[in-house]
């Protein structure tokens, strides 16, 4: 199966370095981003991203303001919260706003990971069903 | 959770600093001491502005009504001796006058005749009274050359009487009171007639005794007398009881009495026993005599005296009203100060450890969210440690099985540390959990069935004693259950070992209006009193190392703080502990 690409932000660059280091033995292409206008930067450079994991709580740019950002502009791209305790109301705001779920920190490799699939997973679908309605648009205008 | 339970006897001196270090009274002594100062100023001021105007009305009052008076008790001498004064005047005018009409109107004859003088003292005594003692003729030489009367004094000579040289020097006079030839007090009555050229006196003499009844007859209060004396101060009347003790001045007197315009010279004067008199002085016989009217000024002024006494009785007993009034009244208003104070003393200690706590608390959420960050590091890190382990070419490594233990460890230890933050943090989150209408009761028998399982294997029955129809209140019902199971799961802590009762009832409070009690009591070891004042704080348990956050009854508190409510608890060492919660209910709106 397809592992998606995955952006790491975080402010914490030691968290999300080690956990760059864990996905990528784990055989996922990982990229990271200390900020959430970094992040925008990254995922402007690269558009077939796939998921960003993003931090709720950061200085600046905020996990939230990031995240309505990320889903003005790339709507296809799948966002996971992380969060630590205090922020879980805001995780939940996230998840309102268009988040596809949210981790505690700090969390588990295997937990992450399995989330990472899901959320690539669904981008893919996601992504196939708009390229069949594209799909289905053009051969409709064919069919006229 | 269990923040307290098993007994742990402090020292004892460990309690008394603890206490002290708890309560922010000030000293004793210093108190009472303030209190005491207090009290006496507001007696003091109570009693200065109760005295102040008394006294001036009293003062204003009584200086008024003893000028009046004394205005009055003058006006009243100065008439009574002005009429005496006109009495006398007119009875000497009077006397005088039938003395002259005597002599001008009797023949020459009569005058040498003693029988006919004694017809005509006879008819003088049936005109006017027994006035008149005797009549006489004298010649130029102070021969008695006639004379009618009781005494034996023909031809008695009377050249050398000093009233003689008087007599015959002037037409009229009337002489001072004196013993003469008869050896008794009396005065005459002289009145002078030529008779072929030769001058000759007729003399009269008024009765003592008819003359002084004009004098005697004027009394006043208890010791106002009035008598006349003469030039020399002789008595010309019978004089007072016990005498003039004191002296008047003669010639300042008619000095006076001939400047001022009125007739009556009023004056006050100290006998030589101190006390004073009121001296009422009238001239008469033009000025020759001094009628005086003496009073002593306590007997004129007694109706005064006696007003300024019940004056002074009535400020006395006011004043002593006044002072039993002050005193009980400040006692009263200081004792309910200072009750007031002291209430306001624990209320101000109540919100210093509210706020206190809640400080502590915040503190507390900002560290566990700055550990947080640096733990999921840690365990990233082991994370990624363990994950390079699965590498072939360590495989060999004959410390594998130890790192990877060590590892795990780590891993397990840093959840450990993500508990603790998580829960420090929920104890100061701000939660928007969703409120609701909740029934307690049902809330409450959802968490007594959840705990029941978890109770019965450590021989703990949980019985409850629920109100019914309690009102709703309005709450998040997970912020509830999160208190409930705090306390159910502390009293369970409690008796692990030994077994118990934990009782839960619900009802109406008592103490607080529109407040629902929640008990919460179990039959634990209960927590010793050096610890009870601080259960509530963050990080406080008796628990072994490891075993509790110390955070569970703080984030009691603070939810129910939160929710307006309050929580306390009681607990007696072998007895157990009790928890109450005060939950605050809307009034339902009456339809």
């Amino acid at each position: 199966m397809h592992k998606p690409f995955i952006l790491l932000v975080d402010d914490e660059t030691s968290f999300i370095e080690t956990m760059s280091k864990r996905l990528q033995k784990r055989e996922f292409t990982v990229m990271t981003a200390a900020s959430g206008q970094e992040a925008l930067e990254v995922l402007r450079a690269n558009r077939h991203l796939d998921v960003v994991v993003l931090d709720v709580k950061m200085p600046g740019m905020d996990g939230i303001e990031t995240l309505q950002e990320i889903k003005k502009a790339f709507p296809l791209t799948e966002v996971i919260m992380l969060t630590g305790h205090a922020t879980i109301e805001s995780a939940i705001d996230g998840m309102k706003t268009g988040a596809f779920d949210y981790l505690m920190k700090p969390c588990d490799i295997d937990q992450l990971v399995a989330k990472v699939m899901e959320a690539g997973r669904k981008k893919q679908e996601h992504a196939q069903r708009m390229e069949q309605a594209q799909l289905e648009k053009l051969m409709s205008t064919k069919g006229i | 959770m269990r923040n307290k339970s098993e007994a742990e006897v402090e020292p004892s001196t460990d309690v008394t600093r603890r206490e002290t270090g708890v309560s922010a009274r000030p000293a004793g002594k210093q108190t009472n001491a303030y209190y005491f100062q207090l009290t006496r100023r507001l007696m003091l001021t109570v009693i200065v502005v109760s005295f102040t105007p008394m006294i001036m009305v009293i003062a204003i009052l009584l200086h008024q009504f003893h000028a009046s008076y004394h205005e009055k008790t003058y006006a009243h001498l100065n008439e009574v001796v002005l009429k005496h004064k006109q009495n006398i005047d007119t009875f000497l005018k009077e006397k005088l006058a039938n003395i002259h009409e005597l002599t001008i109107t009797t023949p020459v004859m009569t005058l040498s005749d003693k029988m006919l003088l004694e017809r005509e003292l006879q008819n003088l005594k049936t005109a006017y009274g027994d006035v008149f003692v005797d009549l006489g003729v004298v010649d130029a030489d102070g021969l008695q050359a006639t004379y009618a009367g009781p005494y034996q004094l023909d031809n008695a000579f009377y050249g050398d009487a000093a009233w003689f040289q008087k007599a015959i020097s002037q037409f009229y006079y009337v002489s001072d009171v004196f013993m003469g030839l008869r050896g008794s007090p009396h005065f005459i009555i002289t009145v002078r007639r030529y008779i072929n050229d030769v001058p000759w006196v007729i003399r009269a003499t008024i009765d003592f005794k008819a003359f002084n009844t004009l004098v005697e007859n004027l009394r006043l209060g208890r010791t106002g007398f009035a008598f006349i004396i003469n030039r020399n101060g002789e008595f010309q009347t019978r004089p007072p009881l016990g005498g003039l003790s004191e002296d008047l001045r003669y010639e300042e007197i008619t000095s006076r009495l001939s400047r001022s315009h009125e007739k009556v010279l009023i004056f006050e004067k100290k006998d030589a026993s101190g006390n004073k008199s009121i001296y009422a002085v009238a001239g008469l016989k033009d000025n020759n005599w001094l009628l005086v009217l003496r009073q002593e000024k306590q007997d004129a002024f007694s109706e005064f005296n006696r007003m300024a006494q019940i004056a002074g009785l009535i400020f006395a007993l006011g004043g002593m009203g006044i002072i039993i009034m002050a005193v009980v009244l400040s006692r009263r208003m200081v004792r309910r100060i200072q009750k007031a104070d002291s209430e306001t003393q624990t209320l101000n200690q109540q919100v210093i450890e509210t706020g206190k706590l809640a400080s502590v608390g915040e503190l507390a959420a900002g560290i566990a969210h700055e550990i947080n960050n640096p733990v999921a590091i840690m365990v990233e890190e082991a994370g990624w440690i363990g994950d390079l382990l699965e590498d072939e070419s360590l495989k060999n490594n004959p410390n594998l099985p130890e790192i990877q233990r060590a590892i795990t460890q780590i891993g397990t230890q840093g959840r450990r540390c993500k508990e603790i933050t998580h829960k420090l943090l929920s104890f100061a989150r701000k939660t928007d959990s969703t409120i609701k209408d909740v029934q307690l009761n049902e809330l409450i028998s959802e968490i007594v069935q959840l705990s029941g399982q978890m109770a019965k294997s450590s021989k703990i029955t949980i019985t409850t004693d629920m109100t019914p129809d309690l009102p709703y209140v309005t709450l998040s019902p997970s912020e509830m259950q999160q208190v409930m199971l705090n306390l159910i799961n502390n009293a369970m802590d409690a008796m692990e070992k030994t077994g118990g009762t934990i009782h839960i009832s619900t009802k109406m409070s008592k103490l607080e209006k529109d407040h629902i009690v929640i008990i919460v009591e179990d039959t634990g070891p209960g927590i010793p009193e050096a610890n009870l004042p601080f259960i509530f704080n963050p990080f406080f348990t008796t628990k072994p190392v490891g075993k509790g956050t110390g955070l569970g009854l703080s984030i009691c508190y603070g939810i129910v703080e939160k929710m307006g409510g309050k929580i306390d608890v009681t607990s007696k060492v072998g007895e157990g502990t009790r928890f109450r919660v005060w939950i605050p209910y809307q009034q339902p709106e009456s339809k």
